[in-house]
């Protein structure tokens, strides 16, 4: 499934400045590999673009779950207020772990994720998201299997300062439990919805599921009712025999027309509703990552000025210690700033993508609704169309 | 049960409310109806079809059905009905397509007695009129069972303090002549359609007799009373109008003192099982010691063997049977009618083919059922959903994704309901195959008919060898005297009478099996007829039936799809 986007006011490459940049990826070709339990699913990346850091203008590479798990994780890391897009679920129950079916959800679900971070403005101009498209297999095996989080290598300073301030604040200065938490009521308003949203999107899914299930009952009740017309059909003879037969073969074909409609039904009604709820839940995630950001931001604010008033009482009493403590106040103040920095964009991100989430949800839930509406109308059409073509022969054997 | 029944009528009613439907406002209660009600007499008919699977709708214009209205086939509705409604709603019914659709009705309605049903195998088309084929004004009975009452049993109690057991209602409407009066009622309690069974089962044997309601005696004691009661009202009133279908026992003696006369049903000689052991008791010494009459009386012999009264003769037709089955000679008459014996394998077949038809018909049922029930809680979850983001909406897109959210929840209720609807009809239409199935134990039974009427001949033509050697031996002993044996001759000449009595005996069995080989041959041609009629209309139905609501549901789809076709992949 490849999308073309032309994106706008992003990557613009100095050596042609009339072509416009595009990035548009694929992922395809699922391929089992290795054996038993350690058998998994393998998906060729084919990335197509002119951006001036990629092997253009075409590069294909071979990757599996785990790696797109490390993209999304390293995302979420770096580009903290942006909700990342959603994966597809992690385990699958071990029976349909390959079954065809589940194959092709999760390849297409695949290829919208990498899609939507190769659409997003910020994201797609992510080291992470070059690594993954662009790097051999052995180096992109290397970095999945890194260690994260504390081990990085980014300036460990600040991050060091932030966890210490974590620790003794929380033991010292705050003394109660209870979290730091914004008092924004729109804020408040947001998460409300969020949470609640799940919930209802949730129920809304389940019921989807059920209906896939219920065309594929009905498609084999009318396989099991068509075969037995077919028998009585023999049974009965002559014309009586043969109205029972096509009958029989009738309800047959509509059996298989019923199977085909919940495949199309999975895929293009409940899907898109299952990556509408992993959507709420990674701006839930997001939301838990502002929390943290706004509780270190007001931690460390505390600490700083905790040490500007010890400052002053050294400078006062003229103690050698002035110079260490002057050094740790300035420290601080940076790290205080940084954290007011990262909160405060974390919160302007969130708001822009608050609006294009919105945006982008009443499309793919108006396309998926177009298709459900146009697949049920589909349906109904073939089921109308088998029946009606009975009932000449029907007239005919009554006139006889 | 033969008969076929009008699903046309049924249909009328349904397709009447499109519009009703599609007025539908969302924030009622769904089964509120009553902003949309039209004045239209079938509009009562429609709500109770569409509340539950199996419904009745009774007509306004049919007798007052007392009490329990539940489930008295609402297809039996009476004739003369004409939905002045429905004319009005010409332009909610069916879309065009339909109208390709119109049939006549069936011809073989002429052919068959209808009995207050109306004129069966309407296309749906006749929702606008109920044309009647012109035989339908002819004869007819029409049985309703209702009002049932606790009553206290005050006679031969053997349990002091009384029984008590429930009575019903029997109402009966008629044209026909012998009955001598058009309507009338009497009150009968189980027990005495059990008599009415067994008195039938005696008197036209070899006919296909419609099975009686079981006793059910466990889920007498394990259901709820008001509950079991119902249930028996529901199967009393479809034997005795299957009963009152068939053209033969319709007219009989038996059914119509069942009808017509009050108190107790009258009871032949020996019905009770104790005075019936009694009866055979007394006989059997007499009858082993060979002495009186050892000869079954030849008005016994139209009747099977019975275990009490007959127990000498139950022993001979065994006797006979085994002979028949392991003996190296063949009996002297044998089922030689080649045609009847493939007949009955074929009968056999038939029977297990309905079998599984009947069971698949369940099951897609269900599917059905299942399918319309979980459309409409999608739709009801999709209405929560809509209702939410109204109301927490801080972006338009919000808005906008609601409204889409509406139309498809719309939608989807509306799918819902015609599934139901569908289902009910689906439901009425497949139960021949059950019914025929149920009909199958009676040709069960006259087949048996046959085979015991059958053995009783044989029977009787072996002892009347067994006979006929003794009487040689003793003539030929006897002639050996010269004068003559004045015992012998004595036992010569009784022997002589037994074999005259025991031909007469034979000479009545033949007939009476001739007869039921007669009234099976009758039988099997009214079936073949009848259920060809039958399952012709239960197909045609069937699909008109599916046909119909595959197009509106089609419709209500097609209008979502056109709704949100913005959103479709284009080429962007």
């Amino acid at each position: 499934m490849e999308q073309q986007r032309s994106l706008s006011g992003s990557g613009q490459s100095p050596r042609s400045p009339s072509s416009q940049p595009y990035l548009s990826v694929s992922v395809t070709d699922p391929v089992k590999l290795g054996n038993g339990v350690q058998a998994y699913i393998s998906y060729r990346v084919i990335t197509k673009t002119n951006f001036p850091d990629y092997q253009g203008p075409e590069k294909i590479v071979i990757r599996r779950y785990s790696d797109f798990v490390w993209l999304r994780d390293r995302l979420f890391e770096k580009y903290k207020g942006v909700f990342i897009p959603p994966l597809p679920e992690k385990s699958a129950v071990e029976k349909f772990r390959f079954s065809a079916e589940f194959i092709e959800m999760r390849r297409q679900a695949l290829d919208v994720f990498v899609n939507r971070i190769a659409s997003h403005s910020e994201l797609q101009q992510s080291d992470e998201l070059r690594t993954f498209l662009q790097a051999d297999e052995d180096t992109m095996e290397r970095m999945r299997s890194q260690e994260t989080g504390i081990f990085k290598k980014k300036p460990a300073d600040l991050m060091q300062i932030f966890k210490d301030v974590q620790s003794r604040v929380s033991d010292v200065v705050l003394g109660k439990e209870k979290p730091v938490e914004e008092s924004n009521p729109e804020y408040e308003k947001l998460k409300h919805y969020i949470f609640e949203l799940e919930n209802h999107l949730a129920e809304a899914q389940k019921h989807a599921y059920r209906l896939v299930k219920r065309h594929r009952e009905l498609g084999q009740s009318l396989s099991d009712f068509g075969k037995a017309a077919k028998l009585l059909g023999a049974c009965e003879g002559q014309d009586l025999g043969k109205a029972f037969s096509e009958l029989g073969a009738k309800s047959e074909t509509l059996s298989i027309r019923l199977q085909k409609e919940a495949h199309q039904l999975l895929m293009n009604f409940e899907e898109p509703l299952k990556d509408y709820v992993r959507a709420v839940q990674s701006i839930k995630a997001t939301i838990g990552e502002r929390a943290n950001a706004f509780r270190q931001q007001c931690e460390l604010a505390e600490t700083m000025k905790l040490k500007e008033i010890n400052l002053d009482k050294l400078m006062l009493t003229r103690s050698d210690r002035v110079g260490e403590a002057e050094h740790e106040y300035k420290e601080l103040k940076a790290a205080s700033e940084e954290a007011t920095r990262r909160f405060e964009t974390i919160v302007r991100l969130m708001n822009e993508e608050i609006v294009r989430f919105q945006e982008q949800k009443t499309q793919d839930m108006g396309l998926a609704f177009y298709e459900f509406a146009k697949g049920q109308a589909r349906l109904a059409n073939s089921i109308a169309d088998a029946w009606r073509s009975l009932l000449p022969k029907l007239e005919a054997c009554s006139a006889a | 049960m033969m008969g076929s029944e009008n699903q046309g009528f049924e249909e009328a009613h349904l397709f009447a409310s499109r519009e009703e439907m599609e007025n539908l406002v969302l924030d009622e209660p769904l089964s509120n109806h009553t902003n949309n009600h039209q004045n239209n007499n079938s509009y009562s008919n429609y709500r109770s079809a569409t509340s539950s699977l199996s419904d009745t709708t009774h007509h306004p214009l049919s007798p007052p059905i007392l009490a329990t209205p539940a489930e008295s086939d609402p297809l039996l509705s009476p004739p003369l009905y004409r939905n002045p409604g429905a004319s009005d709603n010409h332009s909610y019914i069916e879309p065009p397509s339909y109208a390709d659709v119109i049939f006549s009705p069936f011809d073989e309605n002429s052919v068959k007695e209808i009995n207050g049903l109306d004129s069966p195998s309407q296309s749906s088309e006749s929702s606008l009129s109920l044309s009647r084929s012109p035989s339908s004004s002819s004869d007819y009975i029409k049985i309703t069972v209702s009002n049932p009452k606790k009553e206290q049993d005050t006679t031969n109690s053997l349990v002091p303090g009384g029984n008590t057991y429930y009575t019903y209602l029997i109402t009966t409407r008629t044209n026909i002549p012998e009955f001598g009066s058009s309507e009338f009622s009497v009150r009968r309690r189980f027990r005495d359609v059990v008599t009415l069974s067994d008195r039938l089962a005696e008197a036209y044997r070899g006919f296909f007799i419609p099975p009686r309601p079981d006793k059910n005696v466990v889920e007498s004691q394990v259901m709820q009373k008001q509950e079991f009661v119902e249930q028996r009202r529901v199967a009393l009133e479809k034997y005795l109008r299957r009963l009152a279908e068939h053209p033969v026992i319709r007219l009989s003696d038996e059914l119509k003192v069942f009808l017509q006369v009050d108190g107790r049903l009258p009871l032949p000689t020996s019905t009770d099982v104790a005075s019936r052991m009694l009866d055979g008791a007394v006989k059997l010494p007499k009858q082993l010691f060979g002495e009186g009459n050892a000869v079954v009386a030849p008005q016994e012999v139209v009747q099977p063997a019975k275990g009490g009264r007959d127990l000498l003769r139950l022993f001979k037709e065994l006797r006979q049977s085994v002979a028949n089955d392991w003996g190296g000679t063949k009996p002297p008459v044998v089922e030689e009618d080649k045609l009847f014996m493939e007949k009955k394998e074929w009968i056999n077949d038939l029977e297990q083919q309905l079998s599984n038809a009947s069971q698949q018909a369940e099951g897609l049922v269900k599917a059905q059922q299942d399918m319309g029930e979980t459309m409409g809680e999608l739709g009801l979850a999709f209405i929560k959903l809509t209702k939410f983001e109204n109301e927490e909406a801080m972006f338009n897109s919000q808005r906008a994704r609601a409204t889409d959210m509406k139309c498809l929840a719309t939608a989807a209720v509306k799918a819902s309901r015609f599934y139901r609807e569908l289902n009910a009809q689906t439901v009425k239409h497949l139960d021949t195959l059950h019914e025929y199935l149920g009909l199958m134990l009676a040709v069960h039974g006259a087949f048996s008919d046959r085979s015991s009427a059958l053995l009783t001949v044989q029977t009787l033509l072996s002892e009347l060898s067994t006979l006929h050697s003794r009487a040689e031996k003793l003539e030929a002993a006897s002639s050996k005297i010269f004068g003559g044996d004045k015992s012998r001759i004595r036992k010569i000449d009784e022997l002589k009478e037994t074999i005259r009595a025991t031909e007469d005996a034979k000479n009545v069995a033949i007939r009476e099996y001739e007869r039921i080989k007669e009234n099976n041959k009758c039988e099997l041609e009214r079936l073949d007829k009848e259920r060809r009629a039958d399952f012709l209309n239960m197909l045609k139905g069937f699909v008109v039936n599916q046909v119909g609501y595959a197009e509106k549901i089609s419709n209500v789809w097609a209008k979502v799809a056109e709704e949100t076709s913005g959103y479709a992949k284009d080429s962007s």
